[in-house]
């Protein structure tokens, strides 16, 4: 499905190198967790997969479901199916939340040919998969994002995943900020999500998250590329001995 | 791919989609404005002595007055010898019913998507169609008729009601208010009359579709509104103007009065063209607005989206005389490209505890330049008076310009106003936030100025508020990339 050779990436007008020769295969079906220090590279990552400005791709290639994904403007990045849940989720003052979605549901729906949805349909579906990750309607009603705390940012994003039924899901430090209450909701949203057809990129610091997400494969990412991949386990190894006993000076050199 | 900076520079404008002409025989009186074209135009209309006199005392003023300068905006001097004060589309006689309408006219209106017929059955919304100065068509109005409204073309009005006419007419806007007031006073051809008997709430809304069609024309149109003690009227008005490389006129007058506990809504959607991205051709704005609260707990609200024009500048505004009197404005600006606007509302608070509220939202993008204007002044007498302005301006792109000015003028201690003001950009996190959704990137930077402007789209009636917003989208069109 998703398929990083070798890629390189820095930022538009530095010469500074963020990541560095980065490999990764995602299959349908596969969970993978990415964790790493902070500055090793995870968000970059995130964003150039979803076709982020200012980034500047040195090297390297991605190809996703057999198209050159650094072709594609990011609108056509998330009609082709990738969905980024985001660290920092944007304000957009003065649009309702439900409004939001359903012009994204449908702009995906047209870039795909499909009919769009109906107003009644949307509302069901909406009621519906909100119930599912605790997001009381009023939200609905709410600017996107606009007064939101931490963990209903996050619950938003959730909520939206839900809705646009990505093909492969990339969750930037979905954890982040997050209650153990609001961090079980939010990872059985993300559980009812996994499918046979459906991939999921899983970034965070912390082994706290796989717990509720439990990876097919982990890779341990410092100073831009991955170190170390394992399985599931791996993650509590880290845990158990830090990013430096595991990895040695490298995980150190690379704090920021 | 390219940070949205740079896509600013590299999009040209788009096209304008109600740049077309019609091909119409029309009548015009010769280019050039002396005491004799305000004769003839005053004979063309058939109007009554006093009238003929009117319109000659304001040109006397307007021959003593000099352009004014103050504003924010910069043009060429305009040439008035050169414009043609009058043109009326010919037709046989004025129409008798809808379906006298000249078939070109009508073909005009279908294509900016207001066929006068179907608006008429399916909106329930009463229109009047001004061309080039001239109504030229009246919708509904013996349903109107029935509960004593008056609604029609302002020279119908002066036909078959002349004393309407000349009790109000100039009571808000003086003749020799302002230089482009006199002018229109001299030389309006054209526009709407409203009137709204005691206690008689309007059923539906009124509106009046402005279109400015032969070159080198000026419209000059003059929209009076009479709300009787304890009546209600909503009132929209839109314009387009074909494209043209010259710059073209476009000088109103619009007088409001309420009476005791009535109240008037006037709503403006304002299309005319705005030139081509460097600026050349478009129509300059010049418009008098002002209502009179006379009574007491009378209220006007003023909402406008100003999307059009080269040049707009304009103050829609509200005299408070009446105790406890309300106005309101509520405006979204929009300029792109090489526009300019210099808008905003004067509110003159007299009586007791009258009230004021000021939002206006401004959008500016290209290298477009902007200017809220405003002033609340509160007399002596404006015991308790309130105000609360908020100014919010957007700005998108780096070569654009926005700018507040508020006037606050206060002689009274209980009185009290409140000035809020913000300036932000749309922001490159927010676009890709919505493009990483799949919303393409033009209908992202709609979402996002559409969100800025809620409040204000909010207070459009039902049918307007779906075209503004879509207009609003069209106006920003490759402003971002």
């Amino acid at each position: 499905m998703l398929t990083i050779k070798d890629l390189a990436v820095s930022i538009e007008g530095v010469d500074t190198p963020i990541i560095k020769g980065f490999s990764l295969e995602v299959k349908p079906g596969e969970v993978h967790a990415i964790m790493g220090p902070n500055g090793s590279g995870k968000s970059t990552l995130a964003y150039v997969l979803a076709g982020r400005d200012g980034y500047e791709i040195t090297g390297g290639s991605i190809t996703f479901d057999g198209q050159d994904l650094l072709e594609l403007e990011p609108e056509e990045r998330a009609a082709a199916g990738i969905f980024l849940a985001m660290q920092y989720p944007v304000e957009i003052p003065g649009v309702a939340n439900s409004y939001f979605l359903r012009q994204a549901l449908n702009a995906l729906k047209k870039a795909r040919g499909e009919p769009e949805v109906s107003a009644a349909d949307f509302i069901k579906r909406l009621r519906a998969k909100a119930e599912e990750i605790g997001i009381r309607q009023e939200f609905f009603k709410r600017d996107v994002n606009a007064g939101f705390s931490g963990g209903e940012k996050k619950r938003n994003e959730i909520l939206q995943l839900a809705m646009l039924e990505p093909k492969l899901c990339i969750l930037d430090e979905t954890d982040s900020g997050l209650d153990i209450d609001a961090l079980r909701t939010v990872s059985d949203g993300v559980n009812a999500m996994r499918s046979p057809d459906r991939a999921m990129i899983v970034i965070t610091h912390y082994q706290r998250l796989l717990d509720y997400i439990v990876p097919d494969h982990v890779h341990v990412m410092a100073d831009g590329v991955i170190r170390k991949s394992g399985g599931k386990e791996l993650a509590f190894e880290l845990e158990k001995q830090g990013y430096e006993g595991l990895l040695g000076p490298v995980a150190r050199g690379a704090e920021a | 791919m390219a940070t949205a900076l740079e896509t600013v520079r590299d999009y040209a404008a788009k096209a304008y989609k109600y740049g077309f002409s019609t091909a119409i025989e029309s009548d015009m009186a010769p280019k050039g404005l002396n005491e004799d074209i305000v004769r003839l135009i005053s004979a063309k209309k058939n109007e009554p002595e006093w009238m003929t006199e009117w319109r000659l005392q304001a040109y006397r003023r307007w021959l003593t007055m000099e352009e004014p300068n103050w504003q924010k905006v910069g043009y060429p001097p305009i040439d008035y010898q050169e414009v043609y004060f009058y043109a009326a589309p010919k037709v046989r006689e004025r129409p008798e019913s809808l379906d006298d309408i000249d078939p070109e006219i009508r073909e005009t209106y279908n294509k900016l998507g207001i066929p006068i017929k179907e608006q008429e059955i399916l909106a329930g919304v009463a229109v009047d169609y001004v061309w080039d100065s001239v109504s030229v068509a009246t919708t509904f109005r013996a349903k109107l008729e029935e509960l004593g409204i008056i609604f029609g073309s302002f020279s119908d009005a002066l036909q078959n009601h002349p004393e309407l006419v000349k009790k109000y007419l100039g009571t808000v806007v003086p003749q020799g208010d302002n230089y482009f007031a006199a002018l229109n006073s001299a030389v309006f051809t054209d526009g709407s009359f409203v009137y709204i008997p005691k206690g008689v709430r309007c059923p539906m809304e009124l509106s009046t579709y402005f279109r400015i069609n032969e070159m080198n024309t000026g419209q000059f149109e003059r929209t009076l509104i009479i709300a009787e003690e304890g009546s209600y009227v909503s009132y929209l008005e839109g314009c387009t103007a074909p494209q043209r490389d010259e710059n073209q006129l476009h000088a109103a007058v619009v007088e409001l009065i309420t009476m005791d506990d009535a109240e008037i809504k006037y709503s403006t959607v304002q299309n005319w063209y705005p030139g081509d991205a460097e600026g050349k051709g478009g129509i300059y704005n010049f418009v008098t607005k002002r209502g009179a609260c006379r009574g007491k707990r009378s209220k006007i609200s003023w909402t406008q989206v100003e999307t059009g024009s080269a040049i707009t500048w304009k103050y829609p505004s509200c005299i408070l005389q009446g105790d406890d009197s309300v106005g309101e404005f509520y405006s979204v600006a929009v300029t792109n490209n090489a526009q300019q606007a210099d808008t905003g509302t004067k509110m003159i608070h007299i009586g007791k505890r009258t009230r004021s509220r000021i939002v206006s939202k401004g959008i500016s993008a290209g290298k477009a330049d902007q200017t809220y204007r405003g002033l609340v002044r509160m007399l002596k007498g404006a015991e308790g008076a309130r105000n609360h302005t908020q100014c919010d301006s957007m700005l998108i792109g780096d070569k654009c310009g926005a700018h507040t000015v508020p006037y606050i003028e206060i002689k009274n201690r209980t009185a009290k106003a409140e000035h809020e003001a913000t300036t932000s950009k749309i922001s490159d996190d927010q676009l890709f936030y919505c493009r990483s959704r799949g919303i393409s990137e033009e209908d992202a930077v709609a979402l996002v100025v559409n969100g800025f402007c809620r409040e204000v789209m909010n207070e459009l009636p039902m049918e307007f508020a779906v075209e503004a917003r879509k207009l609003l989208g069209i106006s920003l069109e490759g402003s971002v990339g």
